[in-house]
């Protein structure tokens, strides 16, 4: 099996661990990981801004970059969704859109659902971890109990935490836009988090945007990407 | 009502800033709606009814033609005096008319989203009219001259104590009074004003084409009262209110209810069929006032006519984590929320409701709610891409994606960008976008090295995919 890997951008700058922590996670799965070394952006913030001109040449490029992989797998549910769902939009009837459409996975959808995988290892026992569902992940692309599935089975105790299907109040553009509504949101949102020793969601931008809020508020929490943990989950 | 939606921004911040108490109350009463939403839809095949409601809806909007004149018809074989009005003018015109034939003096109101966007009250003051609204929480905000922050919630806002320092004020009644004692000094007055008001106005859930019957749905009894007390009804109905057929409240009673506040039905629903005939009680007069206001337009605009769908039952209002921080206020228009979002354009005009497609995060959970699927996130996208499209964003936004779609579109000008990021020190509190980020979150710190320099180290050390 050969995937290519699609780290986007944000995570590309912010969170590159991630992307290592994916690629030995895929590798020690048996899985062929390429990196196509054109990737930029998928033209999501220009899409959810109004600026469907601007986004349309990123996703036609992606689109390129991508037509030959057999699988692609991204490290977040957002952009995920994008190249599923938005590009069809952008480009209706568009072939090549459709064709990626199919083939298009967040990580730990694809480790469950594409490669069956229901245990990488015992590398997270007694952890406790909050789990914060990106709105995408969760709504466009349906991944609920993946990532929790995954989480569990490597012995970490995923805490209930009643917020955790709401929006962190990242939003990308929305952040600055409105930074008032979007710090109200975070803060709720971290109000009802009690006991974690992790957070972790499958977004690099809700995770910068809340692990930001918790060093303005001086809590001392690690935030890491799903991708992180998982691997950890599986090298112990 | 006038819009004042463009200050949507400034509005919410300060009401953060200046009322942290509105965010409290909102957030809480908002949870315990949704709360109570989510247990009803689960005790029944709510997809089923859903998707049969969002059909049905659909099939009178596409046939709306047909229903308006039938309903029209049977309205009018019932005995009830039917009136077109396209503008909120024509609207007037006929309530003033009644009021005058009437000699009406004082008048008691239904709550009606309508009757807002109508700015019916401020007509029937200009003519010398009393009014009351009658729904409590349509009431505490008439006294404090506010306009409703909820669809279904006019008073969600405002906490306890606020309610009973009005009540102090106003009635003296004491500043600890419990709710129970200050429902029944509203219900004192009310009562006072259902038993002497000349003219009972009204909204209506639904329109039943083939019977001509208004449906509305309460809990609190006011619109049973202001409907059949009083010697004439007037009713405004939205265009979009039609259902085809009496069988179809079966389905959109409940479901209304469920969606709104949790219930299996409301407490009461009235179902009028007309003026009092011989021997019965009730309003001489029934006029049903079927309001345009901007609909038809909405109905030809072939990316946004679904928002017609709406039953006004406030779900997606509840289920929305913006909303929540802030209430309705700050959107400046009667309606606020995820259905304002997209109403609100549709109604006013793009320009005059700009910012309030991009009062969202786009997480979605308003399409969960809506009892009709209407598909609020797309339908926020679409009216932000026509927003670029007639330039209404700001000119440095607009700079800013095309300088971004340049960097994107070039992977050498995207390493450029990637070494610049960490080469040179980030201006971060000089660009107004990077301070928006870091007054709140702290300082961007990038990885120290971006993946795709770390995709060549792990290549070689582990030998290739």
């Amino acid at each position: 099996m050969r995937v290519a890997l699609f780290l986007t951008c944000l995570a590309d700058q912010f969170y590159a661990e991630a992307g290592v922590a994916a690629v030995r996670l895929l590798r020690a799965l048996g899985v062929q990981v390429d990196f196509p070394e054109d990737q930029t952006c998928c033209g999501q913030p220009a899409f959810n801004a109004g600026y469907w001109d601007e986004a349309r040449p990123l996703a036609k490029r992606t689109l390129r970059v991508f037509a030959e992989a057999a699988y692609v797998v991204l490290p977040s549910g957002s952009c995920a969704s994008m190249v599923k769902n938005h590009y069809l939009e952008l480009l209706p009837g568009d072939r090549e859109a459709l064709a990626l459409a199919e083939k298009v996975y967040e990580l730990s959808q694809f480790l469950v659902r594409v490669l069956g995988v229901k245990r990488l290892g015992e590398g997270l026992k007694g952890k406790k971890v909050a789990y914060h569902h990106g709105c995408h992940a969760l709504r466009e692309l349906g991944v609920r109990e993946e990532p929790l599935l995954l989480l569990r089975n490597a012995g970490a105790e995923v805490l209930p935490w009643e917020a955790s299907e709401e929006c962190c109040g990242f939003g990308g553009l929305f952040s600055v836009k409105l930074p008032e509504v979007s710090l109200a949101m975070a803060d709720r949102k971290l109000a009802t988090l009690h006991e974690a020793e992790v957070l972790t969601s499958t977004d690099a931008g809700c995770l910068l945007h809340l692990a930001g809020r918790l060093h303005r508020k001086g809590k001392h929490l690690r935030v890491v990407p799903l991708a992180t943990l998982l691997w950890e989950a599986y090298a112990g | 009502m006038r819009a004042r939606a463009r200050l949507y921004p400034k509005e919410a911040a300060r009401l953060l800033r200046e009322k942290p108490g509105v965010r409290e109350a909102v957030t809480g009463a908002t949870l315990h709606f949704e709360r109570n939403r989510l247990r009803a839809y689960g005790e029944v095949p709510i997809e089923e009814w859903r998707e049969r409601a969002k059909a049905v809806k659909d099939h009178v909007l596409t046939h709306l033609d047909h229903y308006l004149e039938l309903a029209e018809r049977r309205l009018r074989e019932n005995g009830v005096r039917v009136h077109w009005a396209e503008t909120p003018e024509d609207a007037h015109r006929v309530l003033r008319e009644i009021v005058q034939r009437h000699g009406v003096r004082r008048a008691v109101k239904a709550k009606s989203m309508l009757t807002e966007e109508l700015a019916v009250n401020p007509l029937l003051q200009a003519l010398g009219v009393e009014v009351y609204e009658t729904d409590l929480g349509e009431y505490l905000i008439q006294l404090l001259g506010e306009p409703p922050s909820h669809i279904v919630g006019p008073a969600i806002h405002l906490s306890l104590e606020e309610i009973q320092k009005l009540f102090h004020q106003r009635f003296g009644t004491p500043l600890d009074a419990p709710p129970e004692a200050l429902a029944q000094v509203a219900r004192k007055v009310l009562r006072e004003a259902f038993l002497s008001a000349e003219l009972g106005l009204s909204g209506a859930n639904f329109l039943v084409a083939e019977t001509g019957t208004l449906a509305l749905m309460e809990n609190e009894g006011n619109i049973r009262l202001s409907t059949s007390l009083p010697r004439v009804h007037v009713a405004f109905v939205g265009l979009e209110k039609l259902l085809p057929r009496f069988a179809d409240l079966a389905l959109f009673l409940p479901l209304t209810a469920r969606a709104a506040t949790g219930q299996r039905l409301s407490t009461f629903v009235s179902l009028i069929q007309g003026p009092a005939r011989e021997g019965e009680e009730g309003p001489e007069e029934v006029h049903v006032v079927l309001v345009d206001h901007g609909r038809t337009a909405l109905l030809q605009d072939p990316e946004a006519w679904e928002t017609l769908r709406c039953l006004r039952c406030g779900a997606c209002l509840n289920a929305c984590p913006v909303y929540r921080q802030t209430g309705g206020h700050p959107y400046g228009y009667v309606y606020s929320g995820p259905i304002g979002a997209v109403l609100d354009p549709g109604l006013l005009s793009l320009e005059e409701a700009y910012p309030l497609p991009y009062a969202s995060t786009l997480c979605g959970a308003c399409y969960e709610a809506c009892p009709v699927r209407i598909p609020i996130p797309r339908l926020l996208l679409t009216w932000r891409h026509r927003a670029v499209a007639e330039g209404l964003t700001p000119a440095w936004e607009g700079a800013a994606m095309k300088a971004f779609r340049q960097v994107m579109a070039s992977p050498a000008l995207y390493r450029l960008f990637s070494k610049a990021l960490r080469g040179l020190p980030l201006p971060q509190d000089l660009l107004p976008l990077l301070k928006a980020w870091t007054e709140g979150r702290g300082p961007l710190k990038p990885s120290p090295k971006p993946f795709h320099e770390l995709w060549k180290e792990l290549e070689e050390a582990e030998g290739g995919p």
